[in-house]
């Protein structure tokens, strides 16, 4: 049986510009930054969940080779790197105006959903990160399937 | 470490600003001349290059961006079609009624009549239900046709799958 989620990754061009907006501006911490030789094992966490890293995964060869690497940034540039992460607060209003002070990029203000307030934002690089105040949620009658928890 | 971006990335970078700024601001009136600003590019070229990026018009994006929200308003609220309409951003019923049936397949009235989609989460359901520009709305068998059309699931049929 699967445990958990102990690490994720997201696609990045920069790893210094990614630590500048995952840890600078969102407030993750470093959890990991080892240096290989040829790669920069990099991880950030949420300070309140310090279980769960993400990787800061450089878009280069060898790991990927050059021709391929150039479709995944012109991918995830225009957008097309579909829903990276999801990340959870207290204030999702509160924390929006926080993040857009710092110039961060609000893709989708904070509006009421089933399931709390949530609103989207941009990494650096064209990754889709949304942000979720969550609230017990309640599924409508004629709502098909199922939800856990 | 880190490669020099290619102009073919800058630039998909630059048009996706324009069109975050589209999903963002969808409600108010959106001029082609800022878009292209923010992308950095005159307006010809803005929309030719979005075009060949992401595959239709800004204009087609903004109104699909407005029918998607419309779509979840008349699903998920009371509020009247004209209501629906300018709260999204059309200055016109006609327009709003014209547009939708063109991308959705059906009139507001009678989308608001079928069924919801599952509880996942807004977001997900906003990029999969978001109509396509791609001709979708014509097939006899997309979600937003007729639902009482033959071959539109029932919600009794999926309830044995819960």
């Amino acid at each position: 049986m699967i445990k958990g989620i102990n690490i994720s990754h997201v696609w990045v061009f920069d790893q210094e510009e990614a630590l500048d907006f995952y840890v600078g501006k969102l407030g993750l911490e470093v959890s990991a930054d080892v240096d290989f030789g040829p790669m920069r094992w990099l991880t950030v966490r949420p300070k309140g969940q310090p279980e769960r890293e993400i990787l800061l995964e450089l878009v280069a060869p060898p790991s990927v080779d050059p021709d391929a690497a150039e479709k995944i940034r012109e991918l995830v540039a225009k957008g097309a790197s579909g829903f990276t992460v999801g990340f959870t607060t207290d204030d999702a209003r509160g924390l929006c105006e926080e993040l857009r002070a710092k110039g961060v990029t609000i893709r989708e203000e904070p509006e009421e959903r089933p399931y709390g307030i949530d609103f989207a934002i941009r990494d650096p690089f064209g990754n889709h990160i949304r942000v979720v105040e969550q609230k017990p949620f309640v599924m409508p009658d004629d709502w098909q399937g199922t939800v856990a928890g | 470490m880190s490669p020099e971006l290619s102009p073919t990335v800058e630039r998909n970078r630059r048009l996706l600003k324009a069109r975050d700024e589209m999903d963002r601001l969808y409600r108010e009136e959106l001029d082609v001349k800022g878009l292209a600003a923010l992308a950095e590019m005159s307006e010809a070229h803005f929309i030719r290059s979005f075009k060949e990026v992401f595959g239709e018009t800004p204009h087609r994006y903004l109104q699909r961006r407005r029918v998607e929200r419309a779509m979840y308003l008349l699903r998920e609220q009371e509020s009247s079609v004209t209501d629906v309409c300018f709260d999204v951003g059309f200055n016109s019923l006609g327009t709003f009624s014209r547009t939708f049936k063109e991308i959705v397949g059906v009139s507001p009235a009678a989308y608001r009549s079928g069924k919801r989609p599952a509880p996942v989460p807004s977001c997900f359901i906003s990029s999969w239900t978001r109509p396509s520009s791609f001709g979708e709305a014509q097939r006899r068998d997309s979600p937003y046709s007729d639902p009482t059309a033959a071959g539109a699931e029932s919600p009794e049929a999926t309830e044995a799958t819960r």
